[in-house]
């Protein structure tokens, strides 16, 4: 059985009447006194990559991070501002974090598997959420995660052999089928090829052209030839600003700030 | 793209006599420090050694244990006399006897009341203990002879491990005459043994008048500076006022008083010096062979005789092992026996020292592993004194603190470090917690016997005590060490988790505790072994007292390893000794396998991210 719901793809996208699935408004992020992020508003589209990119600092790790309330963990954080997640605002008390989480999952910069089986590294969030009910199933989802995420034919035979034994860019498919075991609608990637070589992230990013069909999916970047590749959307981050947002094509051939052009030209960053 | 000048670069010296005495400087602080942490290491090493092999010295005596292997006819009327064949009833049968008895008719002249005192203070008062169970067990081997093994006395055991005397044997060279067979005897030689003997103890004398006098000019300066110290003193008092003068008159009392004591010393070690220099000048005489001399046996005629009285033609003495004959013993068929240490510097005296000597060459001494040493609680008798209650009580005591520790400790440190909100009591409860693990343990033990005994009334040198204090002694280790190992997870193993979905609690329990664990255990084993070898605190509730029978629960009466340890150190027996160095061995292999698992576990889980 397939975990994750099939969704009909349209392709080519015509991103001016796809649905938002995140919408942002006036998000502030307080890290004590320092203010992290000011007044971002923005529409991330279903079905569609959309990449966060801009200097170190500027904030759009931080905002990648507010989508699944991954800043909760830090005590000093405060947001403030309203993000809704199919029109529903995940800051609402009523909303449960932890499920917030398994709708939204995340991939980190630097390649975390937990220190167990390749199996176990993917079972772990279903098996928590209830999402198979025997071993069958388990072993159903394991296998087209591991699919999905294109590593099931390097470790087909070594299911059971440490998850840290693999290599970096495994580990970080690895890290991907963990994020859709638990069939997630929307995927964050925090700079998932930042510790990576080219072969690796070449194999990520045509991965996340594939995993669009069915995922909305949100990267940061410190690579904007990587932003162009991969993204139908781009948003530019500075200093805690939102500058500039739109289709990629848009924001790489034609900014309309100064400072994203300055930015994408390499003058500063 | 700056526009402001750089200055000129300058380059790096490094040909110079400067740069060279720099490199040299640099290496040679090197060596330096390279040599005082060698030397460090060095010393430390050292130390460890030294203090290892001296304890292992001094312990190993106490693992084996000698006894006499004697046939001992087990007498029903002693046992049994009603032939009721009940346990109980034999079981509290005057075993000692029939051990003693046995002993006894290997030397059948021993009858006067000293010697048959003397032959019973040879055996321990567990002697019987091996046939009495023997016997229990088995009612059958009553009116038989047994031959069983028969434990000495702890002066007989150290006399045979050799911390007794040295023996040297010279063979006669004359014809030896001896006028009896028994009782007092004198004995004859036809050519100059006994006066070069003569001449030994009187050199002996004159070694001892001559350490006796430099003694004595040593109490004549003391007294000559006491004299002194006390006439400057009293011309001082001719000028001193009010409270000064009595302190100054009570310095020349202590002055005076100190000059007269030692030179009563001096004349008493001289007048002594005087009689025993008469006694070395008269070289024909003969000489009383007191319990201050090295002693002189004669072996003759398969018998031994102790010499009382010696000159240069004969001795005098009294017969320790009666003479078979008393015809002439040939040149070299007699032995003139020299135990070295004077009678009065050792526990055994010369009759024992030659009845064990006989014993062993019969054979029947053996040297055994003293397995009573682990299966035999405390005693007064060092011979049968062991360590199993201590060691059920450390294992009980240590068994409450491992209950109480870990789910506290673990539970406490993790609520403190993932859990808990940072504010000010958290700080505070964290400053304190540190704090506690620098409290002295006494102050620990003092809390438990007013909070434990005093207060809740709990039971007095109970394990349960020993071990509720030791849990908060090692309560702040356990909690410190699993905080320290909970820390070092790293967080991306949190933030997976909580990134596919897990709660907090989930992501605690599912992955950051499992990897923390090593570390836990390891601050866990190591606080174990703190507690193993902590004495004060427990010595507070009571756990010092003597305690012969292991404890069976955590309420009786116990005692634990290393109070045991302290309790045997106190004691005077030189037995004692041993067995307090064996004490400490087996206290310091548990020590050391508790501290190799302890690197075991942390070798064998620690985890590079």
């Amino acid at each position: 059985m397939d975990a994750v719901v099939e969704k009909t793809s349209q392709a080519p996208v015509t991103f001016e009447n796809a649905r938002p699935k995140i919408t942002a408004r006036n998000v502030n992020v307080y890290y004590g006194e320092k203010h992290a992020l000011k007044d971002v508003s923005i529409d991330i589209l279903e079905n569609a990559v959309t990449a966060f990119i801009g200097p170190s600092g500027c904030g759009k790790s931080t905002f990648l991070r507010c989508i699944n309330r991954m800043n909760d963990t830090i005590p000093i954080a405060r947001v403030t501002g309203k993000i809704e997640i199919d029109g529903r605002d995940i800051y609402d008390r009523s909303l449960d974090v932890v499920q917030l989480r398994a709708r939204v999952g995340m991939v980190f910069q630097k390649p975390n598997p937990f220190p167990k089986s390749i199996y176990e590294n993917v079972a772990y969030g279903p098996r928590i959420h209830g999402l198979a009910r025997n071993k069958t199933e388990l072993d159903d989802i394991v296998v087209t995660s591991l699919k999905k995420a294109g590593l099931f034919e390097e470790v087909k035979d070594r299911l059971t052999d440490s998850g840290t034994g693999l290599s970096g860019g495994q580990q970080q498919r690895l890290c991907i089928a963990r994020a859709i075991a638990v069939s997630p609608e929307i995927i964050l990637m925090d700079e998932p090829c930042s510790a990576l070589d080219p072969i690796a992230t070449a194999k990520i990013e045509e991965l996340m052209d594939e995993l669009r069909e069915n995922f909305t999916i949100v990267i940061v970047t410190h690579s904007m030839q990587q932003a162009a590749r991969v993204s139908q959307r781009t948003a530019f981050f500075h200093l805690g600003h939102l500058v500039e947002q739109g289709t990629t094509e848009k924001i790489f051939t034609t900014p309309e700030d100064r400072r994203t052009q300055d930015y994408i030209t390499g003058r500063f960053g | 793209m700056t526009d402001v000048a750089a200055p000129a670069p300058r380059t790096l010296d490094v040909t110079s006599d400067a740069a060279k005495a720099r490199i040299r400087r640099r290496y040679r602080a090197e060596a330096r420090f390279k040599f005082c942490g060698l030397a460090a290491i060095a010393l430390t090493g050292l130390f460890v050694v030294t203090v290892l092999s001296d304890i292992v010295l001094r312990g190993l005596p106490a693992f084996s244990q000698h006894q006499l292997v004697l046939p001992v006819k087990v007498d029903a009327a002693e046992i049994d006399p009603s032939g009721s064949g009940n346990p109980a009833t034999i079981r509290g049968g005057d075993f000692q006897a029939l051990v003693l008895g046995a002993l006894r008719a290997e030397f059948p002249h021993a009858t006067s009341r000293s010697d048959r005192r003397l032959l019973a203070n040879m055996l321990s008062s567990g002697a019987a203990d091996v046939l009495r169970d023997r016997v229990v067990a088995d009612p059958k081997l009553i009116g038989q002879t047994v031959t069983v093994p028969v434990l000495l006395s702890d002066d007989a055991d150290l006399y045979l491990k050799g911390i007794g005397t040295r023996i040297t044997r010279v063979a006669g060279r004359g014809t030896a005459a001896v006028s009896g067979a028994s009782g007092e005897v004198s004995i004859q030689s036809s050519a100059d043994d006994f006066a070069a003997l003569t001449t030994d103890v009187k050199n002996f004398l004159s070694a001892r008048a001559r350490a006796l006098r430099q003694e004595t000019e040593r109490f004549r300066r003391i007294a000559a500076q006491a004299s002194a110290r006390k006439g400057e003193l009293e011309k001082s008092l001719a000028t001193a006022q009010g409270a000064a003068r009595a302190v100054i008159e009570a310095n020349i009392k202590a002055a005076g008083d100190e000059a007269e004591t030692f030179s009563q010393r001096a004349k008493e070690g001289e007048a002594a010096a005087a009689t025993l220099q008469a006694r070395f000048d008269n070289r024909e005489g003969s000489e009383a062979l007191t319990a201050d001399l090295p002693s002189l046996l004669i072996a003759i005629n398969g018998g031994m005789v102790k010499a009382t009285e010696i000159d240069p033609g004969g001795i005098k003495g009294e017969v320790v092992l009666p003479l078979t004959s008393t015809a002439e013993a040939r040149p070299g068929s007699w032995q003139v026996v020299t135990y070295v240490t004077p009678e009065s510097n050792r526990r055994v005296n010369d009759r024992e020292v030659t009845w064990l000597e006989r014993l062993r060459e019969k054979g029947l001494v053996e040297n055994a592993f003293n397995w009573a040493f682990f299966t035999s609680g405390d005693s007064r008798e060092a011979e049968l004194a062991g360590i199993r209650g201590a060691l059920v009580g450390s294992a009980l005591t240590l068994l409450v603190t491992l209950t109480l520790c870990v789910p506290f400790g673990v539970a406490g440190a993790i609520y403190l470090e993932e859990f808990a909100p940072k504010n000010w009591l958290t700080e505070i409860i964290e400053v304190n917690i540190n704090n506690l693990a620098a409290v002295p343990s006494i102050v620990f033990g003092l809390l438990g016997l007013a909070v434990f005994l005093n207060f809740f009334g709990l039971p007095r040198s109970a394990p349960l005590v020993g071990g509720l204090v030791l849990a908060l002694l090692v309560l702040p280790t356990i909690i410190i060490a699993s905080r320290a190992a909970l820390k070092a997870v790293p967080p991306s193993i949190k933030e997976a988790a909580l990134g596919v979905g897990a709660s907090h609690q989930q992501a605690i329990f599912h992955h950051v505790l499992p990897l923390a664990m090593p570390g836990i255990m390891t601050g866990t084993i190591i606080g174990m072994a703190h507690a193993l070898g902590e004495t004060a605190p427990l010595l507070m509730i009571g756990m010092v007292a003597f305690i012969v029978e292991p404890a069976t629960g955590i309420t009786d009466a116990a005692t634990v390893l290393p109070v045991q340890i302290y309790l045997w150190s106190d004691l005077p027996e030189i037995a004692f000794q041993a067995k307090t160095a064996a004490a400490i061995m087996v206290l310091l292999v548990f020590l050391f396998v508790m501290n190799g698992l302890a690197i075991y576990l942390r070798k064998r889980f620690e985890r590079r991210w």
